[in-house]
């Protein structure tokens, strides 16, 4: 048994006082939860104290907190290991409430009026086409394998919590209910795939407002990856369906691909009036809209330009790469394939063996992802 | 020690002070610097999103490149790491993927071996800390920065996801850039931007989300004091710097506060002059940081 100690956020909107810290000294094993230590709290001290748990073994998702700063499981998070941590200051272990989310109570955030609300957003149940059959639907295993990582979401709301973007928007629909969206969108069985990606494109706080910040894949007890699963909607919003979306999502996605095509390095001084413009440099100097975005970004470019840092005439000479060509030529083998190939580790985990050529395994691709799968590689191998 | 040098694409484009500023402090530091002029674009998660395979095999060639110099990858930017790091993972997870992968390789001669043990891409910050050591770098110091408060901004691709960016084996990673702070004299200020977004990746797809985040970090900055940042990332610096005059709208307030490059705050202390690291061609003025450190040489 050892002594950790505790710094609790508290907060009782009924008492009318501010939020506060508590300090606490929990006698237990190093190896038990901070869950256990603030329940250990609530029975022996002060039984107000309030944070929601059930399972308190990681597969509910009803405590999540913030610990040292990080969006996690009360229930999965051992004392020994967060006192332990760099960010535990003097080995004192911070809990508090969950961010992006009003407090209710001490731990207690209101999932209901942005979690559920986000998921509530994405239509998230199966539309499928006509009548519904006799009998249950009929999918071969492999064409659900993609979308297992979404579904292996808890709605803990850790990713909720952790979401930088909707620090800054809290409209953005977020990375649990777009990891949502995912799990119908690759569903074989809805009908609306199309509609619901347009939808999620065109939305101004939809899959273009997400930042790529990672936060949502480090803090993700479940390895659902969020963010991939956001950039998996992109991808397939403009690579199957080709939606030109009022964001300038698929303008941006398009210009970049396109200029390390030609240059094999970023032409910089191309890409924002390429991403107005849909990807068309000559649109985007016709088109009003682009138009008014350069326009908009004046200042900043004639800044840029006074400042030094940006050369106009290497800015708008850009070398192409010496080895331009081979780049081009990847492009064209990998493009003129018709599909695309992906290695999802949470899939296929990760090759234990040191050796090349090692392990009879089947060629990288959708077919190999679901060999391995049906091999039961799935949940043990999973890392993201 | 020699490394195969990945400036990556803004440091040769919008942020050449940087560029120059690595290859000022270079001969300093003992790093001779064998830059990769063939190699190409990390695809900075944009590539990503588009096609896998296509980003893989490009940053394989980027690897593979590098390993035919016989050392180990440097880079100067936070995006190409996390960008790097994400395809390198996945080539060095499967032995069938990765010779797929070197198929598109193999017309230029070029192969990308699975990565053990010391062949390694680092970012500078990295470097500094695991192979050059912060004991050696304070021996390098000739002008201890003293009195200047910095902020770190590390930028997310270099401390998220921790699982494939070393973490397991250099658990204190996320703290590198306060470590560094520290021994170059200079004070690391705490403040809640350090480890957040910069934005950069939305700015011309959600600008309000984006420049409301660089705004917050920079007030959040300076309310701590900071005289300063400092970011291993140019596109950080690119929508902290660039794009801070327009950034103080959506945060309504005045902000003016310079961000340094790596190796600018580096090569101050070890003795180069403001002007030999391009601090002249920054968007918000460097002047207050110079001043500064024109009284520490004095004094």
């Amino acid at each position: 048994m050892s002594d950790f100690a505790l710094k609790v956020r508290r907060y009782d909107p009924e008492s009318g006082e501010p939020a506060y810290w508590e300090d606490m000294s929990i006698e237990l094993e190093p190896e038990r939860s901070v869950l256990d230590a603030i329940l250990k709290y609530k029975a022996d001290t002060d039984n107000s104290l309030a944070i929601r748990c059930s399972c308190q073994a990681a597969i509910c998702g009803s405590c999540g907190v913030r610990i040292n700063g990080q969006s996690r499981l009360a229930c999965n998070t051992q004392l020994g290991e967060a006192s332990e941590e760099l960010r535990a200051h003097d080995g004192t272990i911070v809990v508090e409430p969950m961010g992006n989310m009003p407090v209710l109570k001490d731990l207690i955030v209101d999932m209901d009026a942005v979690h559920w609300k986000k998921v509530q957003r994405v239509v998230p149940w199966l539309l499928p086409e006509g009548d519904p059959p006799e009998r249950e639907y009929i999918v071969p295993a492999e064409s659900m394998i993609d979308i297992t990582q979404s579904m292996a979401c808890i709605q803990c709301g850790a990713c909720v919590s952790a979401c930088l973007s909707m620090e800054a928007d809290p409209e953005f629909i977020g990375p649990a209910a777009l990891a949502k969206a995912y799990r119908f969108v690759g569903d074989p069985r809805d009908s609306q795939t199309e509609e619901r990606l347009r939808d999620l494109a065109e939305d101004p706080h939809g899959i273009y407002d997400c930042t790529h910040c990672f936060a949502c894949i480090e803090v993700c007890p479940k390895d659902v990856a969020p963010m991939s699963q956001i950039m998996r909607l992109r991808r397939r919003a403009i690579g199957d369906y080709g939606i030109k979306d009022s964001n300038n999502g698929y303008g941006h996605e398009k210009a970049f691909v396109d200029l390390v095509e030609k240059y094999g390095t970023l032409h910089e001084a191309q890409l924002l009036p390429k991403s107005f413009g849909q990807g068309s440099l000559i649109r985007s100097q016709i088109d009003p809209d682009s138009l008014k975005q350069l326009a908009g970004s004046f200042p900043t470019v004639i800044a840029g330009l006074k400042s030094g840092k940006v050369n106009p005439i290497k800015a708008i000479w850009h070398k192409k790469l010496a080895d331009q060509k081979q780049v081009k030529r990847i492009y064209n083998e990998v493009e003129s394939r018709g599909e695309r190939i992906e290695l999802n580790l949470y899939i296929v985990g990760e090759d234990p063996s040191d050796n090349e050529g090692e392990g009879a395994q089947e060629p990288a691709g959708g077919d190999r992802a679901g060999a391995d799968a049906e091999a039961g590689k799935s949940e043990e191998g999973a890392i993201q | 020690m020699k490394v195969a040098y990945w400036p990556g694409c803004v440091s040769r484009g919008f942020t050449p002070e940087l560029h120059g500023s690595m290859a000022a402090v270079a001969p300093k530091l003992d790093l001779e610097l064998v830059e990769l002029d063939r190699a190409n674009c990390c695809g900075a998660g944009v590539i990503a999103e588009h096609n896998q395979e296509l980003v893989d095999t490009l940053n394989a060639r980027t690897f593979a490149l590098a390993q035919a110099t016989g050392a180990s990858m440097m880079n100067i930017c936070s995006t190409c790491q996390g960008a790097q790091s994400e395809c390198q993972q996945r080539l060095d997870a499967d032995p069938d993927y990765r010779e797929m992968i070197n198929s598109h390789l193999e017309p230029e001669g070029l192969r990308y071996e699975r990565a053990r043990g010391d062949w390694k891409n680092k970012n500078l910050l990295w470097m500094l800390v695991e192979d050059i050591g912060l004991d050696r770098l304070r021996e390098k110091v000739v002008r201890p920065l003293e009195g200047l408060r910095v902020a770190p901004f590390y930028g997310c691709y270099i401390v998220r996801p921790t699982g494939r960016l070393g973490y397991d084996e250099f658990p204190q990673r996320d703290f590198y850039l306060d470590f560094v702070i520290e021994a170059l004299g200079a004070t690391a200020v705490e403040f809640a931007g350090s480890h957040k977004c910069c934005g950069f990746p939305v700015i011309t797809m959600a600008k309000t989300t984006s420049l409301r985040q660089a705004g917050r970090h920079l007030a959040d900055a300076i309310d701590a004091g900071a005289d300063c940042l400092v970011t291993p990332c140019p596109l950080c610096h690119l929508n902290l710097d660039l794009q801070q005059p327009d950034a103080e709208k959506f945060v309504e307030r005045e902000l003016g506060i310079p961000v340094l490059h790596l190796p600018q705050m580096v090569g101050l202390a070890l003795g180069l002059e403001p002007k030999e690291l391009g601090m002249d061609k920054h968007v918000v003025k460097t002047r207050d940081v110079q001043r500064k450190v024109a009284e520490l040489a004095a004094a």
